[in-house]
């Protein structure tokens, strides 16, 4: 691993300076995502401002909705009376992502901002846009039954790794960010980005702004929620594909509805037009089948990932059943 | 002691070339070659004498320690390099087997995904501060009694792992032992056993 300086600062705005003045410099928290980068040579940063003294912890009541700080573990949201009473869908899907281990490492900031397992972004050998602009996407033509579905473009086809970030463009929060230009609120639909042309940008954030907290509104998705994750073995391992559900039903009619995917765009795919569609249906396979075939319009596959065409419209179906049962 | 940043941009400017310089002469160093030995050689003694270690505190098993490390120095690199605790197995390296799974302020981590500078402060637990003097750890002693290992390099990080996972409250059934436990591998397949194991520590009631 290549050599680097460590800096350790208490408050949130030395620790932004120091990141914002240096553009070798980065944030680490949790580490799990960063380390790993950086003993493949990946992320070869000549200086970590660790932000785990800062006071970004808490988990509290604000406004109409909870505020969860940058720094809390993905275990203790995970674990929260007041996430699991308020907001059980993201405690879902948390606890569906990586091991006990690493919830108790990994921090909500972190988990945003990790970077894609596409294995050709992992492969040195490899060409990859997102890791060495300009080199090519390897997996465009390469083994790619990972990959998007949605989304895309011809730069790169990865797909975002988190579970905790679906669950959370399907609450409609909303990212708190601080930075050498001050304070912003970033939509959580806004804050991951599509490839594009600039595949080497996952997110919006510009150089030196720290995420400092989550804000989820209250809603009245408290009991009929459901994360149905499909992966290669029954725990731990990253997604081939997700949904995060969640209904509000009275007298068996939807109210209201909101649903996403993960593992099928180069971030976590909020489906609008299939959510509409549900209200004011009953809630039956049926409408959910009409949901899932909404949801599909526009999917592509490539050479190994067509399963997903099928997968995809099966989860949907599969995780709105159980969240309609719910108890 | 505190490790704020307040040096002056000229030094961070000059530190910066030099780290470049520096990573260039490690590759350099990598180079195997009775032609490189005499040059190496000087140049190495001037990086370790250029390189800051960052002092660290640290409690290990209920030891105090006060070290100095670089700072890309894993958890795990430490603890067995360093404080010679090799009972905590490096197995992947990368947070995917969990061999390497220690306490830290008794939560359960991955210890080589970590730098140790980031735990200044921290009391870390190892699988060797888990006896009693001489008495093994009652989640030990299940483990020998169900079988719950063959080739036994996963253990230790299986045992720190499922001793978490009783403190937890996450043992209440199989089905959520197996979900818990999921970040410790056992290539020999002693899963069943492991499971029998922690089952009997969290229904013995014992003190884990």
């Amino acid at each position: 691993m290549n050599q680097f300086q460590y800096v350790r600062p208490t408050k949130p705005q030395a620790a932004i300076d120091a990141v914002a003045k240096d553009q070798n410099a980065t944030f680490i928290a949790g580490g799990t995502n960063l380390v790993d980068l950086m003993k493949r040579g990946i992320a070869t940063p000549q200086k970590l401002v660790d932000i785990n003294r800062l006071p970004l912890t808490k988990i509290e009541k604000e406004n109409n909705g909870l505020r969860i700080g940058a720094l809390a573990l993905n275990s203790t949201v995970a674990d929260d009376k007041q996430v699991r009473q308020k907001q059980p869908l993201l405690a879902l899907a948390l606890n569906a992502g990586a091991s006990a281990q690493l919830r108790n490492m990994a921090t909500v900031g972190g988990n945003m901002l990790q970077r894609t397992r596409c294995s050709y972004f992992y492969d040195l050998a490899m060409p990859c846009n997102k890791r060495e602009p300009g080199t090519g996407c390897g997996a465009l033509e390469g083994i790619n039954r990972m990959h998007a579905i949605f989304g895309f473009s011809d730069k790169c086809i990865a797909v975002h790794p988190s579970d905790m970030s679906v669950a959370l463009v399907a609450l409609d929060a909303t990212v708190l960010v601080s930075g050498p230009k001050g304070e912003r609120r970033i939509p959580f639909a806004d804050f991951h980005r599509l490839p594009g042309d600039t595949p080497e940008k996952d997110t919006n954030l510009e150089k030196g702004e720290l995420i400092t907290a989550v804000d989820i509104p209250d809603g009245p998705f408290t009991k009929h929620v459901h994360y149905q994750k499909v992966r290669e073995r029954a725990s731990y391992a990253f997604a081939l594909l997700s949904v995060a559900a969640a209904l509000d039903i009275e007298n068996n009619t939807i109210k209201a509805a909101r649903l996403a995917m993960g593992g099928v765009a180069h971030k976590p795919w909020r489906l609008t037009a299939a959510e509409q569609s549900l209200v004011g249906k009953p809630a039956t396979e049926e409408s959910f089948r009409q949901a899932a075939a909404i949801a599909m319009q526009g999917a592509k596959a490539f050479k190994h990932n067509a399963y997903k065409l099928k997968l995809g419209p099966n989860t949907i179906v599969q995780a709105l059943k159980t969240a309609a049962s719910a108890a | 002691m505190s490790i704020e940043s307040d040096k002056p941009a000229g030094h961070d400017e000059a530190r910066r070339t030099f780290l470049k310089q520096s990573s260039l002469l490690t590759a350099f160093t990598m180079v195997p070659g009775p032609v490189l030995q005499a040059a190496t050689y000087e140049l190495d003694e001037k990086v370790a004498a250029a390189f800051e270690k960052v002092p660290l505190r640290l409690e290990v098993n209920g030891v105090k320690h006060k070290l100095s490390v670089e700072p890309r120095t894993t958890l795990l690199d430490l603890l067995r390099e360093n404080l010679n605790l090799t009972g905590t197995k490096k197995g992947c390296d990368y947070g995917q087997c969990g061999a390497c799974t220690v306490h830290v302020d008794g939560q359960r981590v991955n210890s080589c995904l970590s730098f140790a500078v980031m735990h200044e402060g921290k009391k870390i637990t190892t699988i060797e501060g888990l006896t009693n003097g001489d008495k093994l750890h009652p989640m030990q002693e299940a483990f020998v009694k169900h079988d719950g290992f063959q080739c036994g390099y996963c253990t230790p990080g299986q045992i720190m792992s499922a001793v978490a996972c009783v403190r937890e409250g996450h043992a209440g059934s199989e089905g959520e032992i197996r979900e818990y436990m999921s970040g410790n591998i056992c290539r020999c397949g002693a899963y069943s056993n492991i499971v029998a194991a922690i089952q009997e520590v969290k229904n013995g009631g014992q003190k884990v």
